[in-house]
Protein backbone atom coordinates (compact mmCIF):
# COMPACT_ATOMS: atom_id res chain seq x y z
CA UNK A 1 0.00 0.00 0.00
CA UNK A 2 1.18 3.36 -1.28
CA UNK A 3 1.58 5.37 2.26
CA UNK A 4 0.14 8.33 2.05
CA UNK A 5 1.81 11.52 0.37
CA UNK A 6 1.20 14.23 3.28
CA UNK A 7 3.57 12.09 5.57
CA UNK A 8 6.58 11.67 3.68
CA UNK A 9 6.60 15.68 2.86
CA UNK A 10 8.99 17.42 4.89
CA UNK A 11 10.37 20.20 2.52
CA UNK A 12 9.11 23.72 2.61
CA UNK A 13 6.46 26.12 0.63
CA UNK A 14 6.33 29.58 0.12
CA UNK A 15 2.46 30.57 0.55
CA UNK A 16 3.17 33.89 1.69
CA UNK A 17 6.42 36.24 2.78
CA UNK A 18 5.73 34.84 6.72
CA UNK A 19 7.20 31.68 5.36
CA UNK A 20 10.53 33.61 5.52
CA UNK A 21 13.13 35.30 7.75
CA UNK A 22 14.60 38.86 7.15
CA UNK A 23 18.14 36.66 6.85
CA UNK A 24 16.16 34.01 4.12
CA UNK A 25 15.28 36.87 2.40
CA UNK A 26 18.48 39.00 1.68
CA UNK A 27 20.08 35.42 0.87
CA UNK A 28 17.40 34.55 -1.41
CA UNK A 29 18.57 38.50 -2.91
CA UNK A 30 22.18 37.24 -2.92
CA UNK A 31 21.66 33.91 -4.59
CA UNK A 32 19.12 35.94 -7.12
CA UNK A 33 21.97 38.32 -7.94
CA UNK A 34 24.08 35.54 -8.32
CA UNK A 35 21.39 34.22 -11.32
CA UNK A 36 21.26 37.59 -13.29
CA UNK A 37 25.29 36.66 -14.17
CA UNK A 38 24.11 33.68 -15.23
CA UNK A 39 21.14 35.18 -16.95
CA UNK A 40 23.29 37.11 -19.34
CA UNK A 41 25.64 34.82 -20.00
CA UNK A 42 25.78 32.74 -23.50
CA UNK A 43 24.94 29.50 -21.77
CA UNK A 44 21.92 30.37 -19.74
CA UNK A 45 21.81 27.33 -17.92
CA UNK A 46 23.19 25.80 -14.42
CA UNK A 47 22.79 21.90 -13.76
CA UNK A 48 21.65 22.49 -10.07
CA UNK A 49 18.06 21.43 -10.30
CA UNK A 50 18.76 18.59 -13.32
CA UNK A 51 16.34 15.87 -12.47
CA UNK A 52 13.37 18.05 -10.80
CA UNK A 53 10.31 18.65 -11.51
CA UNK A 54 8.13 21.86 -11.27
CA UNK A 55 4.53 22.20 -12.52
CA UNK A 56 3.32 25.58 -13.28
CA UNK A 57 -0.99 25.39 -12.65
CA UNK A 58 -2.58 27.96 -13.37
CA UNK A 59 -5.91 29.23 -12.42
CA UNK A 60 -6.21 32.92 -13.79
CA UNK A 61 -3.96 34.36 -16.74
CA UNK A 62 -1.03 35.42 -16.46
CA UNK A 63 1.81 36.26 -18.61
CA UNK A 64 4.70 37.27 -16.03
CA UNK A 65 4.85 35.32 -13.53
CA UNK A 66 4.00 32.06 -15.52
CA UNK A 67 7.02 32.48 -18.06
CA UNK A 68 8.91 33.86 -15.00
CA UNK A 69 8.70 30.32 -13.30
CA UNK A 70 8.79 28.32 -16.54
CA UNK A 71 12.56 30.10 -17.20
CA UNK A 72 13.50 30.42 -13.89
CA UNK A 73 12.48 26.59 -13.80
CA UNK A 74 14.34 25.72 -17.38
CA UNK A 75 17.79 27.84 -16.72
CA UNK A 76 18.18 25.55 -13.62
CA UNK A 77 17.79 22.73 -15.69
CA UNK A 78 14.77 21.72 -13.95
CA UNK A 79 11.85 20.38 -16.44
CA UNK A 80 8.97 22.62 -16.31
CA UNK A 81 5.32 21.74 -17.28
CA UNK A 82 2.62 24.54 -17.85
CA UNK A 83 -0.91 23.83 -16.49
CA UNK A 84 -3.71 26.22 -17.62
CA UNK A 85 -7.46 26.34 -16.14
CA UNK A 86 -8.50 27.26 -19.98
CA UNK A 87 -6.80 23.92 -21.13
CA UNK A 88 -7.29 21.35 -18.31
CA UNK A 89 -10.33 19.03 -17.33
CA UNK A 90 -11.07 21.68 -14.29
CA UNK A 91 -13.29 22.81 -18.07
CA UNK A 92 -14.84 19.27 -17.60
CA UNK A 93 -15.70 20.08 -14.12
CA UNK A 94 -12.90 18.50 -12.23
CA UNK A 95 -12.53 20.04 -8.76
CA UNK A 96 -9.06 22.05 -7.41
CA UNK A 97 -8.45 18.94 -4.75
CA UNK A 98 -8.59 16.83 -7.47
CA UNK A 99 -6.88 18.43 -10.74
CA UNK A 100 -3.51 18.67 -7.52
CA UNK A 101 -3.77 15.55 -6.46
CA UNK A 102 -4.08 14.17 -10.38
CA UNK A 103 -0.97 16.59 -10.78
CA UNK A 104 0.42 15.54 -7.26
CA UNK A 105 0.70 12.18 -8.45
CA UNK A 106 3.11 12.67 -10.95
CA UNK A 107 5.40 13.36 -8.66
CA UNK A 108 6.78 16.89 -9.20
CA UNK A 109 9.02 18.94 -7.06
CA UNK A 110 7.04 21.65 -6.63
CA UNK A 111 3.64 22.87 -7.85
CA UNK A 112 3.54 26.82 -8.41
CA UNK A 113 0.03 28.01 -8.25
CA UNK A 114 -2.03 30.98 -9.09
CA UNK A 115 -5.57 30.86 -8.05
CA UNK A 116 -8.09 33.89 -8.01
CA UNK A 117 -9.62 32.10 -4.33
CA UNK A 118 -7.64 32.99 -1.77
CA UNK A 119 -5.94 30.35 0.58
CA UNK A 120 -6.11 27.85 -2.17
CA UNK A 121 -2.11 27.03 -2.17
CA UNK A 122 -2.41 26.35 1.52
CA UNK A 123 -4.93 23.97 0.84
CA UNK A 124 -2.61 22.67 -1.74
CA UNK A 125 0.65 22.24 0.08
CA UNK A 126 -1.90 20.03 2.71
CA UNK A 127 -2.60 17.83 0.10
CA UNK A 128 0.20 17.91 -2.74
CA UNK A 129 3.03 15.99 -1.04
CA UNK A 130 5.87 18.81 -2.40
CA UNK A 131 6.77 22.26 -2.09
CA UNK A 132 3.89 24.49 -3.24
CA UNK A 133 4.63 28.30 -4.21
CA UNK A 134 2.13 30.47 -3.90
CA UNK A 135 2.29 32.70 -7.54
CA UNK A 136 -0.82 35.07 -6.68
CA UNK A 137 -3.91 33.42 -4.77
CA UNK A 138 -6.70 36.17 -5.14
CA UNK A 139 -6.28 39.27 -2.64
CA UNK A 140 -4.04 37.45 -0.48
CA UNK A 141 -0.16 36.96 -1.56
CA UNK A 142 1.98 37.33 -3.99
CA UNK A 143 5.42 36.30 -2.17
CA UNK A 144 7.85 36.14 -5.46
CA UNK A 145 6.56 39.37 -6.42
CA UNK A 146 7.41 41.22 -2.90
CA UNK A 147 10.93 39.39 -3.19
CA UNK A 148 11.73 40.76 -7.20
CA UNK A 149 10.49 44.32 -5.97
CA UNK A 150 13.21 44.30 -2.94
CA UNK A 151 15.23 42.74 -5.28
CA UNK A 152 15.17 45.43 -7.77
CA UNK A 153 15.40 48.43 -5.16
CA UNK A 154 18.87 46.99 -4.29
CA UNK A 155 19.82 46.40 -7.64
CA UNK A 156 19.56 49.85 -8.12
CA UNK A 157 21.62 51.05 -4.94
CA UNK A 158 19.46 51.45 -2.14
CA UNK A 159 18.95 49.34 0.85
CA UNK A 160 15.87 47.79 2.42
CA UNK A 161 16.46 48.98 5.76
CA UNK A 162 14.61 51.92 6.82
CA UNK A 163 13.55 52.78 3.30
CA UNK A 164 10.48 55.09 2.75
CA UNK A 165 8.33 52.92 0.05
CA UNK A 166 5.16 54.43 -1.20
CA UNK A 167 2.33 52.12 -2.57
CA UNK A 168 -0.39 53.91 -4.67
CA UNK A 169 -3.56 52.46 -6.11
CA UNK A 170 -5.89 49.81 -5.56
CA UNK A 171 -4.77 48.29 -1.81
CA UNK A 172 -7.58 46.51 -1.12
CA UNK A 173 -7.41 44.63 -3.86
CA UNK A 174 -3.95 44.09 -4.07
CA UNK A 175 -1.79 40.86 -3.00
CA UNK A 176 1.23 42.48 -4.24
CA UNK A 177 0.70 45.44 -1.82
CA UNK A 178 -0.05 42.94 0.83
CA UNK A 179 3.07 40.83 0.46
CA UNK A 180 5.26 44.01 -0.60
CA UNK A 181 3.85 45.24 2.84
CA UNK A 182 4.50 42.16 4.86
CA UNK A 183 8.30 41.88 3.64
CA UNK A 184 9.43 45.76 4.24
CA UNK A 185 7.98 45.74 7.02
CA UNK A 186 10.49 43.01 8.15
CA UNK A 187 13.31 45.63 7.36
CA UNK A 188 11.49 48.61 9.33
CA UNK A 189 10.78 50.26 6.06
CA UNK A 190 8.51 53.53 6.23
CA UNK A 191 5.59 52.55 4.16
CA UNK A 192 3.15 54.67 2.92
CA UNK A 193 0.08 53.25 0.96
CA UNK A 194 -2.13 55.90 -1.20
CA UNK A 195 -5.75 55.50 -2.96
CA UNK A 196 -9.23 56.36 -3.02
CA UNK A 197 -11.30 55.72 0.93
CA UNK A 198 -13.48 52.95 -1.12
CA UNK A 199 -9.94 51.00 -2.25
CA UNK A 200 -8.27 50.66 0.94
CA UNK A 201 -8.20 47.60 3.29
CA UNK A 202 -10.89 48.57 6.50
CA UNK A 203 -7.92 47.07 8.86
CA UNK A 204 -5.31 49.57 6.83
CA UNK A 205 -4.86 51.01 10.24
CA UNK A 206 -3.40 48.40 12.19
CA UNK A 207 -1.10 47.40 9.08
CA UNK A 208 1.74 50.02 10.81
CA UNK A 209 1.36 52.31 7.40
CA UNK A 210 0.90 55.81 6.89
CA UNK A 211 -2.18 56.59 4.97
CA UNK A 212 -2.89 59.10 2.67
CA UNK A 213 -5.59 60.37 -0.32
CA UNK A 214 -3.63 62.57 -2.05
CA UNK A 215 -0.43 61.26 -4.42
CA UNK A 216 1.51 64.64 -4.42
CA UNK A 217 1.67 63.98 -0.09
CA UNK A 218 2.87 60.27 -1.28
CA UNK A 219 5.10 61.02 -3.79
CA UNK A 220 7.07 63.21 -1.80
CA UNK A 221 10.20 61.97 -0.25
CA UNK A 222 9.71 58.45 -1.51
CA UNK A 223 12.44 56.68 -2.55
CA UNK A 224 10.38 53.99 -4.12
CA UNK A 225 7.07 54.38 -5.65
CA UNK A 226 5.30 51.31 -5.81
CA UNK A 227 1.89 51.50 -8.06
CA UNK A 228 -0.84 49.13 -8.32
CA UNK A 229 -3.09 48.44 -11.61
CA UNK A 230 -6.66 49.39 -11.46
CA UNK A 231 -8.25 46.47 -12.05
CA UNK A 232 -10.95 47.89 -14.31
CA UNK A 233 -13.91 45.44 -13.90
CA UNK A 234 -13.57 46.90 -9.81
CA UNK A 235 -15.63 49.62 -11.48
CA UNK A 236 -18.49 47.96 -11.70
CA UNK A 237 -18.95 47.25 -8.18
CA UNK A 238 -18.88 51.22 -7.46
CA UNK A 239 -16.05 51.53 -5.81
CA UNK A 240 -15.08 54.34 -7.75
CA UNK A 241 -16.84 56.59 -10.38
CA UNK A 242 -15.11 56.34 -13.44
CA UNK A 243 -11.74 55.69 -14.59
CA UNK A 244 -11.17 59.59 -15.68
CA UNK A 245 -12.20 60.35 -12.57
CA UNK A 246 -9.54 58.12 -10.28
CA UNK A 247 -6.53 58.69 -13.06
CA UNK A 248 -7.21 62.82 -12.47
CA UNK A 249 -6.75 61.84 -8.98
CA UNK A 250 -4.07 58.77 -8.71
CA UNK A 251 -2.37 58.62 -11.83
CA UNK A 252 1.16 58.93 -11.67
CA UNK A 253 2.21 61.37 -14.41
CA UNK A 254 5.14 63.37 -15.21
CA UNK A 255 3.01 66.62 -13.74
CA UNK A 256 2.88 64.70 -9.92
CA UNK A 257 6.41 62.69 -10.58
CA UNK A 258 7.62 66.30 -10.40
CA UNK A 259 7.10 65.84 -6.76
CA UNK A 260 9.54 63.38 -6.50
CA UNK A 261 13.17 63.03 -5.21
CA UNK A 262 15.45 63.01 -8.15
CA UNK A 263 16.95 59.85 -6.67
CA UNK A 264 13.56 57.75 -6.65
CA UNK A 265 12.38 55.26 -8.64
CA UNK A 266 8.91 53.89 -10.14
CA UNK A 267 7.94 50.15 -10.01
CA UNK A 268 4.74 48.34 -10.93
CA UNK A 269 3.86 44.85 -10.67
CA UNK A 270 2.37 44.86 -14.66
CA UNK A 271 0.16 44.24 -16.30
CA UNK A 272 -0.09 48.48 -16.70
CA UNK A 273 -3.12 50.72 -17.81
CA UNK A 274 -1.32 53.27 -19.67
CA UNK A 275 -2.90 56.78 -18.82
CA UNK A 276 -4.96 55.32 -16.36
CA UNK A 277 -2.93 54.63 -12.85
CA UNK A 278 0.33 55.66 -14.30
CA UNK A 279 1.36 58.01 -17.63
CA UNK A 280 2.94 56.62 -20.29
CA UNK A 281 5.89 59.65 -20.02
CA UNK A 282 6.64 58.10 -16.12
CA UNK A 283 6.10 54.69 -17.50
CA UNK A 284 8.33 54.79 -20.25
CA UNK A 285 10.92 57.50 -18.59
CA UNK A 286 14.07 57.55 -16.38
CA UNK A 287 12.51 57.02 -12.60
CA UNK A 288 11.19 53.71 -14.10
CA UNK A 289 12.42 50.31 -13.58
CA UNK A 290 9.18 48.34 -14.06
CA UNK A 291 10.73 46.85 -17.21
CA UNK A 292 13.98 45.63 -14.21
CA UNK A 293 11.39 44.24 -12.38
CA UNK A 294 10.44 41.47 -14.90
CA UNK A 295 14.49 40.78 -15.74
CA UNK A 296 14.80 40.50 -12.01
CA UNK A 297 11.71 38.42 -11.57
CA UNK A 298 13.10 35.15 -13.27
CA UNK A 299 16.43 35.63 -11.00
CA UNK A 300 14.30 35.83 -7.95
CA UNK A 301 12.32 32.61 -9.20
CA UNK A 302 15.50 30.83 -9.79
CA UNK A 303 16.87 31.46 -6.22
CA UNK A 304 12.99 30.26 -4.58
CA UNK A 305 13.50 27.27 -6.75
CA UNK A 306 16.86 26.55 -5.58
CA UNK A 307 15.52 27.00 -1.90
CA UNK A 308 12.43 24.76 -2.14
CA UNK A 309 13.68 22.39 -4.37
CA UNK A 310 17.43 22.17 -3.36
CA UNK A 311 16.54 19.39 -0.77
CA UNK A 312 16.00 18.91 2.46
CA UNK A 313 16.37 19.45 6.05
CA UNK A 314 17.89 22.44 7.14
CA UNK B 1 49.48 7.55 20.29
CA UNK B 2 49.52 9.97 23.23
CA UNK B 3 47.25 12.37 20.95
CA UNK B 4 44.45 14.03 21.45
CA UNK B 5 41.59 13.19 18.99
CA UNK B 6 40.70 16.86 19.26
CA UNK B 7 43.51 18.60 19.26
CA UNK B 8 44.67 20.17 15.88
CA UNK B 9 48.01 18.99 14.50
CA UNK B 10 49.73 21.39 11.91
CA UNK B 11 50.42 20.00 8.57
CA UNK B 12 52.07 23.16 6.97
CA UNK B 13 53.56 26.43 8.77
CA UNK B 14 53.40 29.64 7.70
CA UNK B 15 56.59 29.54 6.03
CA UNK B 16 55.92 26.38 4.68
CA UNK B 17 53.07 27.55 3.02
CA UNK B 18 55.11 30.26 1.37
CA UNK B 19 57.56 28.18 0.37
CA UNK B 20 55.24 25.24 -1.00
CA UNK B 21 52.92 27.71 -2.87
CA UNK B 22 57.07 29.58 -4.57
CA UNK B 23 57.28 25.97 -5.36
CA UNK B 24 54.38 24.84 -7.50
CA UNK B 25 54.59 28.23 -9.29
CA UNK B 26 57.95 27.20 -10.50
CA UNK B 27 56.55 23.81 -11.43
CA UNK B 28 53.68 25.26 -13.14
CA UNK B 29 56.32 28.08 -15.52
CA UNK B 30 58.21 24.76 -16.11
CA UNK B 31 55.45 22.91 -17.26
CA UNK B 32 53.79 25.65 -19.38
CA UNK B 33 56.59 27.74 -21.08
CA UNK B 34 53.63 29.77 -22.50
CA UNK B 35 53.30 31.83 -19.25
CA UNK B 36 51.01 34.24 -21.20
CA UNK B 37 48.90 31.59 -22.13
CA UNK B 38 48.02 31.09 -18.29
CA UNK B 39 45.13 32.10 -15.98
CA UNK B 40 44.77 31.19 -12.78
CA UNK B 41 41.63 30.25 -11.11
CA UNK B 42 40.64 29.87 -7.35
CA UNK B 43 37.80 27.99 -6.70
CA UNK B 44 35.93 29.94 -3.92
CA UNK B 45 36.33 30.34 -0.80
CA UNK B 46 40.10 29.64 0.01
CA UNK B 47 41.48 28.54 -3.43
CA UNK B 48 41.05 32.19 -4.37
CA UNK B 49 43.22 33.56 -2.11
CA UNK B 50 46.25 30.97 -3.18
CA UNK B 51 45.59 31.96 -6.34
CA UNK B 52 46.52 34.88 -6.32
CA UNK B 53 49.42 34.32 -4.19
CA UNK B 54 50.45 31.98 -6.73
CA UNK B 55 49.92 34.68 -9.90
CA UNK B 56 52.09 37.50 -7.96
CA UNK B 57 54.54 34.53 -7.41
CA UNK B 58 54.45 33.45 -11.24
CA UNK B 59 54.94 37.36 -11.95
CA UNK B 60 57.89 37.69 -9.73
CA UNK B 61 60.08 34.51 -11.75
CA UNK B 62 58.84 35.15 -15.14
CA UNK B 63 57.40 38.66 -15.50
CA UNK B 64 54.40 38.26 -16.97
CA UNK B 65 51.30 38.92 -15.20
CA UNK B 66 48.53 36.55 -15.18
CA UNK B 67 44.69 37.05 -15.27
CA UNK B 68 43.56 35.77 -12.15
CA UNK B 69 39.84 34.82 -10.86
CA UNK B 70 37.72 33.01 -8.38
CA UNK B 71 34.93 30.60 -9.03
CA UNK B 72 32.25 29.41 -7.09
CA UNK B 73 30.81 26.28 -7.68
CA UNK B 74 27.72 26.22 -5.01
CA UNK B 75 25.31 25.41 -7.65
CA UNK B 76 27.37 22.91 -9.60
CA UNK B 77 27.76 20.77 -7.10
CA UNK B 78 26.26 16.87 -6.42
CA UNK B 79 25.34 17.55 -2.78
CA UNK B 80 22.29 19.85 -3.01
CA UNK B 81 19.90 17.17 -1.84
CA UNK B 82 22.33 15.92 1.02
CA UNK B 83 23.55 19.25 2.13
CA UNK B 84 20.37 21.93 1.52
CA UNK B 85 20.84 24.72 -0.39
CA UNK B 86 23.17 27.96 0.07
CA UNK B 87 22.31 31.13 -0.36
CA UNK B 88 25.17 32.96 1.13
CA UNK B 89 27.84 31.71 -1.52
CA UNK B 90 30.09 34.22 -3.04
CA UNK B 91 30.16 35.25 -6.83
CA UNK B 92 32.53 33.91 -9.39
CA UNK B 93 34.46 36.70 -10.44
CA UNK B 94 36.67 35.66 -13.56
CA UNK B 95 36.90 39.13 -16.08
CA UNK B 96 38.72 37.87 -18.48
CA UNK B 97 37.86 35.46 -21.46
CA UNK B 98 39.32 32.06 -20.60
CA UNK B 99 38.50 31.03 -24.08
CA UNK B 100 41.91 29.03 -25.53
CA UNK B 101 43.97 30.00 -21.80
CA UNK B 102 45.53 27.06 -20.38
CA UNK B 103 43.34 27.63 -17.22
CA UNK B 104 45.19 26.03 -13.93
CA UNK B 105 42.47 25.61 -10.95
CA UNK B 106 43.66 26.29 -7.80
CA UNK B 107 42.41 24.72 -4.20
CA UNK B 108 43.40 24.49 -0.74
CA UNK B 109 42.45 20.79 0.04
CA UNK B 110 42.13 17.68 -2.50
CA UNK B 111 39.82 15.16 -1.21
CA UNK B 112 37.07 13.46 -2.81
CA UNK B 113 37.69 15.20 -6.04
CA UNK B 114 34.06 16.04 -6.56
CA UNK B 115 34.48 19.70 -6.27
CA UNK B 116 36.74 19.45 -9.05
CA UNK B 117 34.42 17.79 -10.97
CA UNK B 118 32.13 21.02 -10.32
CA UNK B 119 34.33 23.18 -11.07
CA UNK B 120 34.96 21.58 -14.38
CA UNK B 121 31.54 21.78 -15.39
CA UNK B 122 31.51 25.11 -13.97
CA UNK B 123 34.43 26.42 -15.75
CA UNK B 124 33.04 24.70 -19.40
CA UNK B 125 29.65 27.06 -19.00
CA UNK B 126 32.53 30.07 -19.15
CA UNK B 127 33.95 29.76 -22.14
CA UNK B 128 36.21 26.72 -24.06
CA UNK B 129 39.80 26.94 -22.19
CA UNK B 130 42.35 24.95 -24.52
CA UNK B 131 43.37 23.20 -20.84
CA UNK B 132 42.55 22.52 -17.69
CA UNK B 133 45.21 21.42 -14.74
CA UNK B 134 44.75 21.59 -10.89
CA UNK B 135 46.87 22.42 -8.42
CA UNK B 136 46.29 21.78 -4.91
CA UNK B 137 48.01 22.69 -1.62
CA UNK B 138 46.85 19.54 0.16
CA UNK B 139 46.50 16.37 -1.27
CA UNK B 140 44.58 14.51 1.16
CA UNK B 141 43.28 11.00 -0.83
CA UNK B 142 40.31 9.32 -0.35
CA UNK B 143 39.51 10.21 -4.48
CA UNK B 144 35.90 9.23 -5.16
CA UNK B 145 36.52 10.55 -9.14
CA UNK B 146 39.04 9.47 -11.23
CA UNK B 147 40.51 13.19 -10.70
CA UNK B 148 44.29 14.35 -9.74
CA UNK B 149 46.09 17.24 -9.38
CA UNK B 150 49.07 18.39 -11.57
CA UNK B 151 50.88 20.29 -9.12
CA UNK B 152 50.56 19.11 -4.94
CA UNK B 153 51.76 21.28 -2.62
CA UNK B 154 51.95 18.47 -0.10
CA UNK B 155 50.30 14.72 -0.17
CA UNK B 156 49.13 13.77 3.97
CA UNK B 157 47.78 10.49 4.71
CA UNK B 158 44.60 10.75 6.71
CA UNK B 159 41.62 9.13 7.68
CA UNK B 160 38.16 9.37 6.10
CA UNK B 161 36.80 11.10 9.51
CA UNK B 162 39.35 13.67 9.85
CA UNK B 163 38.67 17.25 9.36
CA UNK B 164 41.74 18.84 6.77
CA UNK B 165 41.66 22.81 7.03
CA UNK B 166 43.61 25.10 5.58
CA UNK B 167 43.62 28.54 7.03
CA UNK B 168 45.15 31.68 5.21
CA UNK B 169 46.07 34.79 6.44
CA UNK B 170 43.17 37.06 4.05
CA UNK B 171 40.30 35.39 5.34
CA UNK B 172 41.29 33.67 8.76
CA UNK B 173 44.13 35.96 10.21
CA UNK B 174 46.62 33.20 9.48
CA UNK B 175 48.62 30.44 7.35
CA UNK B 176 48.80 27.09 8.39
CA UNK B 177 47.60 23.43 7.20
CA UNK B 178 46.09 21.90 10.13
CA UNK B 179 44.22 18.54 11.26
CA UNK B 180 41.48 18.82 13.32
CA UNK B 181 40.61 15.29 14.95
CA UNK B 182 37.98 12.98 14.24
CA UNK B 183 34.34 13.25 13.12
CA UNK B 184 33.98 14.37 16.67
CA UNK B 185 36.58 16.65 16.95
Amino acid sequence: MAEPVLAAFRGRHLLSISDLSADEISGLINTAHRFVEVSEREVKKLPTLRGKTVVNLFFEPSTRTRTSFEIAGKRLSADVINISAQSSSVLKGETFKDTVLNVASMNPDALVIRHPSPGTPLYASKIAGCSVINGGDGAHAHPTQALLDMMTIMEHGKSLQNIRVSIIGDVLHSRVARSNIAAFKMFDAKITVCGPKTLMPPDVGSLGVRVTHDISEAVREAEVIMMLRIQTERMAQGLFPSLREYSAQFCLDSRVMKKARPDAIVMHPGPINRGIEISSEVADGPYSVILDQVAHGVAMRMAVLYLLCGGAEQ
Amino acid sequence: MGEDKAARRVVLSSADIGRTLARMAHEITEKNPDVSSLALVGIITRGAPLARRMAEKICAITGVEIPVGGLDVTFYRDDLARKGPNLNASPTDIPFDISGKTVILVDDVLFTGRTIRSAIDAIMDLGRPGRIQLAALLDRGHRELPIRADYIGKNIPTSRDELVKVRVREIDGEDAAVILGGANG
